[in-house]
C-alpha cells in the first residue's frame, strides 16, 4: 500500500469512529427517519390507516443487524452508539471483501 | 433516499430491478476492459466511504433526516461505471445486514444512488468544466457534481414514491404501497436536497477531488479522460 493509501484506510477509519454523530446530531434536533422511510407504526400515524399492499410487504425481510442497532427498539443512547461504530466497521470489512471478491473475477491481472 | 419495502408496487419495483441488473451487466464488462489492478485498492476504499458518509444522518428542519451518498466524488475519481458498482455493492449490504432499503427495493434504490446519481454527477462536472484547466472552474464543476447529482437521485426517488397512489389503490380508493401522490413527494425531497443535502454532497465532492488532486492527480478518472490519455 503506498502511503497515500495508508493515509485514506486511517481517514476511513477515523470516519467510522466519527459515525454516532450521525444519530447524535438528529436526536439533538429532534429528528426522526428520512422522508419516505418511516416504519409501520410512524405510518400508521401519519396516516391513520395502513396501506393494504405495504402491510404484505413491509416485513419481507428481517435483517440480522436492522437499523444499525444491536440493541432493539429500547437501545439506550450508549448501546446505539456503541452499535453503530460497529456496524460503520463491519459495513466497510464486508463491502472491502465483496469488492475484492467481485473483481478477482473481472479485473484481469 | 433508501426506500424501504412496502413503499413500492411490484409494477415499479421489478421493472427497476431489471433497469438496475442491465446497468450491473454493463458496469462489469466496462470494468473488465478498463479497470486496472491498481486500482481496485481505491475502488475497495471508495465504497467504503460510500458506506460511511452514508451513517452520518444529518437533521433537517422540519424533523426528518437525511445523508450524502458519495456517489459523485466516486464518479469523479474512478469513473461512472465503477461508482455503479462501488455503491450497489454498498446499497445491497445496507438493505441485506442491516434493514436499510428494502430487499424488494434494491433494484430501485441501486437505479436511483447507484446509476442516477454517478452519471448525473460525472455528466454534470465535464459540463461545467468544459475544456477549462482552471483550479476555480475544476472546484466549481466539482461542487456542482455533488450537488445535481444527489437533487436529481433525490427527485426520481420522488417520481417513484409518488407514482405509487397512481398506479395501486385499493377496493376503498385508497393507495396500496407510498400514499403520497406527486405533488407531494416530489417538492418535499427536492427541496430537502436542494436547500441542504445536496450543498453537503457538493462541499464533500470538492474537498475530496482536491485532495486528490494535490496528491494522486494521475488516479482522477475525470482529469484522465479528457486529456485524450488511454484509460488503463
Amino acid at each position: 500500500m503506498t502511503k497515500f493509501q495508508k493515509r485514506l484506510v486511517t481517514g476511513l477509519v477515523v470516519m467510522a469512529l466519527l459515525t454516532p454523530l450521525g444519530i447524535v446530531l438528529p436526536m439533538i434536533a429532534g429528528s426522526e427517519d428520512a422522508w419516505g422511510e418511516w416504519g409501520s407504526e410512524t405510518l400508521q400515524k401519519l396516516l391513520g390507516y395502513l396501506p393494504e399492499g405495504f402491510k404484505k410487504i413491509a416485513d419481507l425481510w428481517k435483517a440480522p443487524l436492522p437499523d444499525y442497532n444491536m440493541g432493539g427498539d429500547g437501545a439506550g443512547i450508549g448501546t446505539q452508539v456503541v452499535s453503530y461504530i460497529v456496524s460503520g466497521l463491519l459495513g466497510i470489512i464486508l463491502v472491502v471483501l465483496v469488492i475484492f471478491v467481485i473483481m478477482k473475477f473481472v479485473v484481469k491481472k | 433516499m433508501h426506500i424501504p419495502d412496502g413503499y413500492l408496487s411490484p409494477q415499479t419495483y421489478v421493472p427497476l430491478y431489471g433497469a438496475a441488473a442491465i446497468f450491473w451487466a454493463a458496469a462489469l464488462k466496462k470494468i473488465k476492459g478498463s479497470l486496472h489492478q491498481k486500482h481496485v485498492p481505491y475502488l475497495a476504499m471508495a465504497a467504503a466511504f460510500s458506506f460511511l458518509i452514508q451513517m452520518f444522518n444529518i437533521p433537517i428542519p422540519g424533523g426528518s433526516t437525511g445523508h450524502a451518498v458519495g456517489g459523485a466524488i466516486i464518479a469523479l475519481l474512478l469513473g461512472p461505471w465503477t461508482a455503479v458498482i462501488a455503491v450497489s455493492v454498498v446499497l445491497i449490504i445496507q438493505a441485506l445486514i442491516f434493514g436499510d432499503g428494502g430487499i424488494t427495493a434494491i433494484g430501485a434504490n441501486c437505479f436511483n444512488m447507484a446509476v442516477v446519481m454517478p452519471f448525473i454527477s460525472y455528466w454534470t462536472f465535464r459540463l461545467v468544466r468544459g475544456n477549462s484547466d482552471s483550479q476555480k472552474r475544476t472546484g466549481i464543476a466539482a461542487f456542482a457534481a455533488g450537488y445535481v447529482g444527489l437533487v436529481a437521485a433525490a427527485v426520481v426517488t420522488a417520481v417513484q414514491f409518488g407514482i405509487q397512489p397512481l398506479i395501486a389503490q385499493g377496493a376503498d380508493g385508497r393507495p396500496l404501497y407510498a400514499p403520497y401522490p406527486l405533488e407531494v413527494a416530489v417538492p418535499v425531497m427536492a427541496l430537502e436536497h436542494l436547500l441542504l443535502l445536496g450543498v453537503i454532497e457538493g462541499v464533500v465532492t470538492y474537498l475530496l477531488l482536491k485532495h486528490f488532486i494535490k496528491n494522486e492527480p494521475s488516479l482522477v478518472y475525470a482529469l484522465r479522460k479528457k486529456d485524450g490519455e488511454a484509460r488503463s
